[in-house]
């Protein structure tokens, strides 16, 4: 064992060391700053103070409450009574009219669309769009092609209920799948195509066959979509004539929904959402431009 | 080998003992390999089964080379130290931080561009960022602890690492625990610890390693020569036993069983969050900060050439520090459901932490006074000093954030990770890198690194990419917990949770572009070190690297 050197002065803060040498690293024999120390000092005095405001030790059963009696728990709730008294009497006012009456109330049609505008962006957006716009299979919401009526009962059946969804009360009615369940023979799923197409104008291939389609059409079709192939809101069964299509106008995009059938799922959202919400949301999508009277 | 038996070479009881040890250990992995009930597991045992041959054959080959005794602790009155260990796990640092930052890289475009998931669930987000946080603290950051711990407790103790095996068990097992850790969070075994996510048998095998460590560590400070054990060493002491009994406390865990990977914590609801955060904050004040701390110690005053700043200070700050810390863990539950008074004592706790951290911080700056024109010339001795400077920012940065009101804003957004990073790039890796630019080419016994222009460049790309990092991530987490909090007049949410994230990506570019710079310095300073390890050019014809047993 070595023994501790002596201490020497170091020449260039006038400090003397300590006298040890590990691997020729020495220390200086330097004071506490006096900030530092301070600075600490001050930091165990305020955080003492802390504790005797706010609840801090655990005793056998409980803690010490603090002299200012906070509680977490307390907070939220006042923090909840602030939101709602931000809010004021209009989520009572929303609550006791119908979607109509707030539609034609300028201030409550500002309140439900601030509502629902949060709401929509949460739940609805991830399949119809930040804007309602839609994608494929998923609608648009900002035209006036409702599947389930756009009159703000239909929007609003729709939301509660859903449609194919696990509620009994929401829409059922799907497109069978003509080809896979052979009920159509593949020639006449592409004349029924070619058919369904010519109905809202768009030109078919030449040589069509679409006196066939047409017969195929009244025979399969028609029941669902109506004889002019305008649809019906009952069945959720889309207006072919109207140049606005859910899943693409292209000839294979339809082939494939008549061999495979369609059959979109939206969730019925009562599940979720309160009924006063699900009101201020039926607004809301109606006010994006396409809602009927 | 009958061969190589010459008249006086007999095989000791640590050699035969251990290769028996290791002779039944993959014996018995073989059968659980065999009634495995996952093939992810069936895999994880067969990769012991095969550590443990390897193990016996090393001691066995080692046997055949060795000379008749084991190496003399001393030569000449000098002490023969052991360099081996010290450089097996200074490159593995080198590797597997340069695999950690690029997973990390990787993470950060995930982050901005999700399509580069590839719908693959073995590179999938949630599978890498574990791998990226266990390969930057436990691979990268583990190996230039156990590196530099080991070489300096040597050097300050002036006395030969203890044991013969038991360094190479540690640096050989504790790698072995980084693979079964990886190569799990690929496969999807998990037991969803954030910083303990590797399950209990490989659990089980690092608290091996680890008292292997501990024991290697206290041996050879007992051996020490040097009348009082340098301050570097309390740190390094502090780390490895506190890291030890957060390890085993966190993980306390039932297995379904020897031949299932999954096993159940045994703390339930908020008590297991509590531990959880218990360890994970402490993770980083005795893995991170302690640890990192006690190279500092030592690589400052020894690159500066300069007395350590204050005796004193090095005294009240390590025991305010190692007293705090454990106390700190709550303010990572702020506004859960873990009690008021919890989150109180985290908080005060973290406040009061704030000057021990600093006593650090000030020790390392000020042991520069009289050296501070060497970084001009030492961008070696800059890295570090940069590092001490970040070190003192995040080590403000967390007290405040640990502030329940601060926290209320900070709490679950970006700002979080640019914290961990300015702690972790800035810091932690700075720091390391510095302490290998110094410890590789003296263990090599190499007059100097390959080249001090890299190291530069390795700096200021480096620098570069920390600031893009952290400023990305100050924007968005501030944005981010900003965007949550908004309220309209009327009452009503401003914003919801997808515009945020929308509002992140610029940031998560920027950010993701910092990693690429992080990463590029780390591959200019694997290269250097390469080519300063191939150099031929020795420092002393005789130097002590040469005494060094065969590795």
């Amino acid at each position: 064992m070595s023994t501790d050197n002596k201490p020497i002065v170091d020449p260039h803060t006038g400090t003397q060391t300590t006298g040890h040498v590990w691997d020729d690293i020495q220390e200086l024999n330097t004071p506490l700053p006096r900030w530092w120390v301070w600075l600490f000092y001050a930091t165990i005095v305020w955080s003492v103070g802390y504790w005797i405001v706010y609840p801090t030790w655990p005793l056998i059963s409980s803690y010490t409450g603090g002299v200012f009696e906070w509680r977490s728990r307390n907070a939220i709730v006042e923090d909840l009574a602030a939101l709602k008294a931000r809010r004021g009497d209009n989520m009572a006012k929303l609550a006791a009219a119908t979607p109509e009456q707030i539609i034609a109330n300028p201030e409550m049609l500002a309140f439900a669309r601030a509502v629902a505008k949060p709401v929509f962006a949460e739940n609805c957006a991830p399949c119809h769009g930040a804007g309602g716009a839609g994608a494929k299979g998923y609608p648009n919401l900002n035209d006036d092609d409702w599947l389930w009526g756009g009159k703000l009962a239909d929007i609003q059946q729709t939301i509660l209920h859903g449609a194919r969804s696990t509620d009994d009360k929401g829409h059922q009615g799907s497109m069978p799948a003509f080809g896979r369940d052979n009920m159509l023979k593949k020639e006449e799923i592409a004349a029924v195509a070619d058919y369904a197409r010519s109905l809202s104008g768009l030109p078919v291939e030449a040589g069509a066959n679409l006196a066939a389609g047409q017969k195929l059409f009244a025979d399969n079709c028609a029941a669902c979509h109506g004889d002019d192939g305008k649809g019906n809101r009952e069945l959720g069964a889309p207006n072919l004539t109207d140049k606005i299509w859910l899943y693409g106008s292209d000839k294979a995009t339809i082939v494939e929904g008549i061999t495979n059938g369609r059959g979109g799922v939206m969730p019925a959202w009562q599940e979720r959402l309160d009924d006063v919400t699900v009101k201020a949301l039926t607004v809301y999508v109606h006010t994006f431009g396409g809602g009927e009277k | 080998m009958a061969q190589n038996i010459s008249s006086g070479k007999r095989i000791t009881l640590g050699e035969g003992g251990t290769a028996l040890v290791f002779a039944v250990f993959a014996l018995f992995c073989l059968v659980v390999a065999a009634n495995a009930h996952t093939a992810a597991y069936a895999f994880h045992a067969i990769i012991f089964s095969a550590a443990g041959v390897g193990a016996v054959f090393l001691i066995f080959s080692n046997y055949a080379r060795r000379g008749d005794a084991l190496p003399a602790l001393t030569i000449g009155g000098k002490p023969n130290y052991n360099y081996g260990p010290v450089k097996f796990t200074a490159i593995a640092a080198m590797i597997w931080g340069v695999a950690g930052f690029l997973v990390g890289v990787i993470a950060a475009l995930q982050l901005a561009f999700p399509v580069i998931n590839f719908d693959l669930p073995w590179i999938s987000f949630g599978r890498l960022r574990p791998l990226h946080t266990s390969a930057v603290i436990f691979a990268f950051g583990g190996n230039v602890l156990i590196a530099t711990a080991f070489y300096v407790v040597q050097r300050t103790s002036r006395a030969r690492l203890a044991g013969y095996l038991s360094p190479w068990f540690v640096v050989l097992g504790y790698n072995l625990f980084i693979v079964i850790a990886g190569t799990g969070y690929l496969l999807g075994i998990t037991q969803s610890k954030e910083y303990a996510e590797p399950e209990w048998y490989a659990d089980l095998w690092l608290t091996v390693v680890w008292v292997a460590f501990l024991l290697v560590y206290l041996a050879t400070l007992m051996r020490r020569t040097e009348p009082h054990i340098y301050v570097a060493n309390w740190f390094y002491l502090a780390f490895i036993i506190t890291i030890a009994v957060l390890h085993l406390g966190n993980n306390a865990a039932i297995p379904v069983s020897v031949f299932s990977p999954k096993s159940y914590i045994v703390w339930s609801g908020v008590q297991d969050a509590m531990v959880q955060w218990w360890y994970g904050h402490n993770a980083v004040g005795f893995f991170l900060t302690a640890g990192f701390l006690g190279i500092m110690y030592y690589f400052v005053p020894k690159r500066a050439d300069r007395p350590v700043y204050s005796y004193r200070l090095s005294i009240i700050h390590f025991w305010a520090l190692i007293f705090l810390y454990i106390w700190a863990g709550p303010h990572h539950l702020h506004y859960t459901a873990l009690p008021d008074w919890a989150q109180t004592l985290g908080m005060t706790f973290s406040v009061m932490l704030w000057m021990p951290s600093w006593g650090g911080m000030i020790n390392g700056l000020m042991t520069l006074s009289g050296a501070w024109d060497k970084l001009r010339t030492d961008p070696v001795l800059r890295m570090m000093v940069v590092s001490i400077a970040f070190y003192g920012m995040s080590t403000f940065e967390g007290p405040m954030m640990s502030i329940k009101s601060v926290n209320a804003l900070s709490h679950y957004t970006d700002w979080t990770i640019g914290h961990v990073h300015s702690g972790a790039l800035g810091w932690v890796a700075f720091v390391s890198f510095g302490a290998l630019y110094c410890v590789i080419p003296w263990v090599y016994n190499r007059k100097g690194l390959y080249s001090l222009k890299l190291v530069n460049w390795h700096f200021w790309i480096a620098t570069l990419g920390i600031v893009l990092y952290i400023t990305a991530m100050w924007v968005s987490g501030i944005l981010q917990g900003l965007m949550w909090r908004a309220y309209t007049s009327l009452g009503f949410l401003e914003y919801s949770f997808i515009e945020t994230v929308e509002a992140m990506h610029p940031f998560y570019v920027i950010r993701a572009l910092g990693g690429v710079l992080f990463l590029l310095g780390s591959l200019i300073m694997a290269w250097n070190i390469y080519k300063t390890i191939t150099a031929t050019e020795a420092a002393s014809p005789a130097g002590e690297a040469a005494l060094a047993p065969a590795e």
